[in-house]
């Protein structure tokens, strides 16, 4: 398995770390109850996830490279690798972090 | 105050020579990391020097100073201070890092036991640089010349990154001697 990393290019899957879910880009906001009650804003970014049959986003980090954050797009049916993007560079980036 | 004494990585060894290869320590150089602060532009400061911050993979030099990419938004300055005042996170790492010399033809063949990117000249020209895994270990390898790398890893791994390198060469010499000596000629080559 290789990812297309944007900043060096192909590279062999040891080279990347996987960390979870795109989920977890998308961290509640100040206003989301502070609560873990079951089915909130922060249950559900600390520990529900789909189990996708086909496409899913995940991150993965390039520890062995660049050192970036990445956003896979991958297929859990075919395997197919769709698309790998830089966390840094999607808008509003910084205020997600 | 003790008087401390600086002593380079790998104090005291001498170059390798194997397989037509020479592997040698780099000597000890300063080394700064260049991190730009977000949305900041060194164009102008680095323009002063000569430099330019370098795309991902490359590396340019004006004098003793060279600038190679490391990594997302960073650079490493090679050879001398950078300027004050610069609108990025500028640290010496010059202790941190311990640098090699691989020198000779096919050098390429060496690395490529030990690292998985293609390092051939036709697609890692010369003064091109890449983060990757010396095995497992993490390095920067810069193509200085056509037929000599510059491989720097951390200080502290400096030992294994040498260990690993030599037993490269010597197995290339084994099999270079093994083909030479008539012995039964190995299947495959490389």
């Amino acid at each position: 398995m290789r990812l297309t990393c944007p900043l060096c290019g192909p590279r062999d899957r040891r080279e990347f770390t996987y960390y979870g879910a795109e989920e977890y880009l998308h961290r509640p906001g100040p206003d989301a109850a502070p609560d873990l009650s079951q089915g909130g804003a922060w249950d559900n970014y600390l520990h529900l996830r789909d189990n996708p049959a086909g496409p899913t986003r995940d991150l993965w980090y390039h520890d062995q490279g660049c050192a970036a954050w990445l956003l896979v797009s991958r297929n859990t049916l075919t395997h197919d690798i769709t698309g790998v993007e830089l966390v840094a560079a999607r808008k509003g980036a910084r205020d997600e972090a | 105050m003790a008087e401390l004494i600086a002593k380079a990585a790998l104090d005291g060894q001498g170059p390798v020579t194997r397989a037509g290869l020479v592997l040698s320590v780099l000597p000890p150089a300063p080394v700064w990391s260049i991190a730009p602060f977000p949305g900041e532009d060194l164009t102008p400061a680095l323009a002063a020097l000569g430099l330019d911050f370098p795309a991902p993979g490359r590396s340019n030099r004006a004098g003793d100073l060279r600038l190679i990419w490391t990594g997302r938004d960073q650079a490493f300055l090679l050879g001398g201070r950078p300027p004050e005042g610069l609108a990025a996170a500028v640290t010496d790492q010059s202790g941190a890092w311990a640098g090699f010399s691989l020198s000779g033809i096919g050098g390429e063949a060496a690395l490529a036991r030990l690292v998985t990117p293609d390092l051939r000249l036709a697609a890692f020209p010369v003064g091109h640089v890449v983060r990757t895994g010396l095995n497992h270990i993490p390095a920067i390898i810069l193509r200085e010349g056509e037929t000599e790398f510059h491989i720097r890893v951390f200080r502290s791994m400096a030992r294994s990154a040498w260990a690993e390198l030599v037993e490269v060469l010597e197995h290339l010499a084994a099999r270079a001697a093994a083909v030479q000596g008539g012995a039964s000629a190995p299947a495959r080559t490389g």
